[in-house]
């Protein structure tokens, strides 16, 4: 196995090749604040949490998705990202419909998490209020688009883990929204097996159990990478 | 697309009121008028949400009184739901009420009125609040404090919080009472039993002397009374049916189920205030004026049901010589009721099911169309929900307390002025007594701010020929 070294933040580390900046700062304990990365399945690098800067490249890199390089040297917590990394949330608090105070994930919810790790206090931009709609028309579980950031999250583990293949990404740009089948109700796509993984992958209360109500989402994260684990491993056990 | 919907101001009626005053040829005060010039949104943003958020919607409409609408929300939803809850959530949701009445009372009384009657009417307007008695009688301030923060800290122990619990939910209540937190009650019980007590001896012996006019100003007209029975007519504050008596005291209607409240209430619109005058259909507008609040549950029921509360009770109903009718009585029927439901709560700590977890049934959307009711301090409130089969709202309407004393208001506005203004200017000292015409009912407007000592008023009284001769501003 080949062994790349890198600095991060100063320190020295060193991983195995085909690693990516945010495994090899994990691996030295430096906290890289992510978003859309969900352990188990392939990183999207859509929320743009992760950037960080990389001495000799003139753009911002995502660390989820960068792969290390030997003698790279790379910096995750500079004012400028702090700065950029404030910003981000305060788009995608206002680029949704967010109101915490009535939403399943209060209190629970990596998004609300997110925002007071970086400090946002308010958003700078002013709020959209998109016209966004509601899906319950499946049994057990329900869509508020209105609380989606579109990290895809419920698309890559209905894809990868359950391997239903439910979700995809419809439209583009500020426009884009998640959809389940081809754009029908949720409740009338048969590929659905109701495992309810998307629920717990949602960073947000944007997927959520029905009856559900102010604050009460709760979810098991370590369930999906228990999977992917057990079924790589054999380790059936947790 | 998008689009950007703009609901400015978001309020429902707290805040900014305006009375107009109109005299007739002779410079005799012939009406007044009392507005609300505030928009309300909470029924339309509501549209396409589910239905499960509702309580923790409307629950916003009101820092004051929350659970009133969480709990005619969560009856909306169990409809919805078409379960019954548990005798464990039916127990523990009456607790919640029973102290939030107990906890808007207090702080009606103790910290909003009566200022007015304990530092007088014409006192310094800067130190008639609360802050100036707190000066007077700091026993007597302390003491409201305790027991308004007693409803709040039962609120708080049942739900997690003191505002805004998310606790009750459609199907029953999320949790139940913990030991500690029965404990806690049955320790606090006996001092607020003390301080109702010591305002309702107070207040009485207040009647009998310096304000024993007002009984004759404050809102003394006949109406219809609304209200909660439990089955055997005795007082309700959660559920029940509703009745409707007059102020002789004979039923007009009884066992009216919520669920047909079009057929007997009509909502009528004026131009001149947002708020909607209710009023009781077969008798048509404006005769169907009608009264909802403490005073109207008093009114309603044939006995508390409690034994120191049927007592006070008694005596009311004696002091007035039959029915009581006038308005500045909601201060005395307050007070009972605070009386009434420390001993409901005494009756219900005692009752193990209270600290029993079987408090939520679940189930689906099974019914599409549902109407709730319930008693907030202020009089009955309905939810009235209509949901497509997924749950999602298509259609709201709730029917606000506040709204229902609209008439009522506006009458106790025209018969205060009728009493002290005659000539074309606005005397000295009228400004507090209207205002307190108005807080007998308690309306929400007045509940955000004159706390800190002043209400956005605005008083215009209007010459025949719709010419202004004067006006003032608070
Ligand atoms: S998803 Fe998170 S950030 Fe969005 S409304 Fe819910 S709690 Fe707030
Ligand atoms: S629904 Fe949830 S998991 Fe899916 S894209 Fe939106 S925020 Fe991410
Ligand atoms: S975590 Fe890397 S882009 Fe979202």
């Amino acid at each position: 196995m080949t062994v790349k070294t890198l600095k991060i933040d100063g320190k020295d580390v060193a991983i195995e090749r085909g690693a990516t900046i945010l495994q090899a700062a994990k691996e030295a304990s430096i906290p890289i604040p992510t978003l859309c990365f969900l352990e188990g399945v392939t990183p999207a690098a859509a929320c743009r949490m992760c950037l960080v800067e990389v001495e000799g490249s003139s753009k911002l890199l995502p660390a989820c998705v960068t792969e290390v390089a030997e003698g790279m040297v790379v910096q995750t917590n500079t004012p400028k990202l702090q700065e950029f990394r404030r910003m981000n949330v305060e788009l995608l608090f206002a680029e949704g419909n967010h109101v915490c105070s009535i939403c399943v994930a209060n209190g629970n919810c990596e998004l609300q998490d997110m925002a007071i790790t970086v400090g946002m206090d308010h958003s700078r931009f002013p709020y959209r209020f998109p016209d966004r709609h509601v899906d319950v028309s499946h049994e057990q579980f329900g869509i508020d688009h209105n609380r989606c950031i579109l990290c895809t999250r419920c698309v890559r583990v209905c894809d990868e883990i359950e391997g239903a293949h439910v979700w995809d990404v419809a439209q583009r740009g500020e426009h884009c929204f998640i959809v389940s089948g081809l754009h029908q109700p949720w409740g009338e796509v048969d590929a659905c097996t109701a495992c309810g993984k998307c629920v717990d992958a949602c960073p947000t209360g944007a997927i959520f159990r029905k009856g559900n109500t102010t604050g009460e989402k709760e979810r098991d994260r370590a369930k999906l990478a228990f999977l992917v684990t057990a079924r790589e491993k054999h380790q059936w056990t947790r | 697309m998008t689009k950007t919907i703009v609901i400015d101001p978001v309020t429902r009626i707290e805040g900014h009121a305006k009375i107009s005053i109109f005299l007739d040829d002779a410079g005799e005060v012939s009406d007044a008028r009392f507005h609300v010039v505030e928009y309300r949104g909470f029924e339309k943003f509501c549209e396409g949400r589910p239905f499960t958020e509702m309580a923790g919607i409307t629950a916003r409409i009101c820092g004051i009184c929350p659970v009133s609408h969480l709990l005619a929300s969560a009856k909306t939803g169990d409809k919805i739901l078409a379960v019954k809850i548990p005798p464990a959530a039916d127990k523990l949701r009456r607790m919640m009420n029973l102290a939030q009445i107990t906890q808007s009372h207090a702080l009606s009384f103790f910290h909003l009125s009566s200022p007015d009657f304990l530092l007088g009417w014409d006192s310094d307007p800067a130190t008639r609040n609360v802050f100036g008695l707190i000066a007077a009688n700091p026993d007597l301030a302390r003491a409201g404090i305790r027991l308004r923060q007693f409803g709040q800290m039962v609120i708080e122990k049942l739900g997690g919080r003191k505002i805004h619990a998310a606790w009750t939910v459609p199907g029953g209540v999320r949790s139940p009472l913990s030991p500690e937190g029965r404990q806690w009650i049955v320790d606090r019980l006996p001092e607020a039993f003390e301080t109702v007590n010591l305002a309702l001896g107070l207040f009485k012996g207040m009647l009998d002397e310096q304000l024993k006019n007002e009984i004759n100003v404050f809102g003394e007209f006949p109406t219809l009374y609304m209200g909660l029975v439990g089955p055997n007519g005795e007082w309700e504050h959660y559920d029940g049916k509703l009745r409707f008596t007059d102020s002789q005291g004979n039923i007009v209607a009884d066992g009216l189920s919520e669920d047909d409240y079009h057929a007997f209430l009509g909502e009528a619109v004026e131009p001149w205030s947002y708020l909607k005058f209710p009023y009781y259909q077969p008798l048509g507008y404006p005769d169907g004026i009608y009264r909802v609040g403490p005073l109207a549950r008093l009114n309603v029921c044939d006995r508390i049901g409690t034994e120191a509360a049927d007592r006070e009770l008694q005596e009311l109903r004696d002091r007035a010589g039959g029915v009581p009718t006038s308005s500045f009585l909601y201060h005395y029927a307050r007070l009972i009721e605070i009386l009434a439901c420390l001993e409901k709560t005494q009756e219900l700590v005692d009752d193990p099911d209270v600290l029993s977890s079987r408090c939520r049934a679940h189930g689906g959307v099974n019914q599409l169309n549902a109407i709730g009711v319930s008693e907030a301090p202020r009089g009955t409130l309905f939810h009235h929900y209509q949901v497509d089969e997924n749950g999602l709202l298509e259609k709201v309407n709730l029917i606000i307390a506040t709204g229902q004393n609209n008439l009522a208001m506006n009458k106790t506005v025209a018969q205060i002025a009728k009493h002290y203004i005659h000539g074309t200017e606005i005397p000295e000292g009228l400004l507090n007594r209207v205002e307190a015409g108005i807080r007998c009912y308690d309306p929400c407007l007045s509940c955000s701010t004159h706390a800190a000592g002043q209400m956005p008023l605005h008083l215009q009284l209007v010459a025949a020929d719709g010419q202004i001769l004067d006006e003032v501003y608070r």
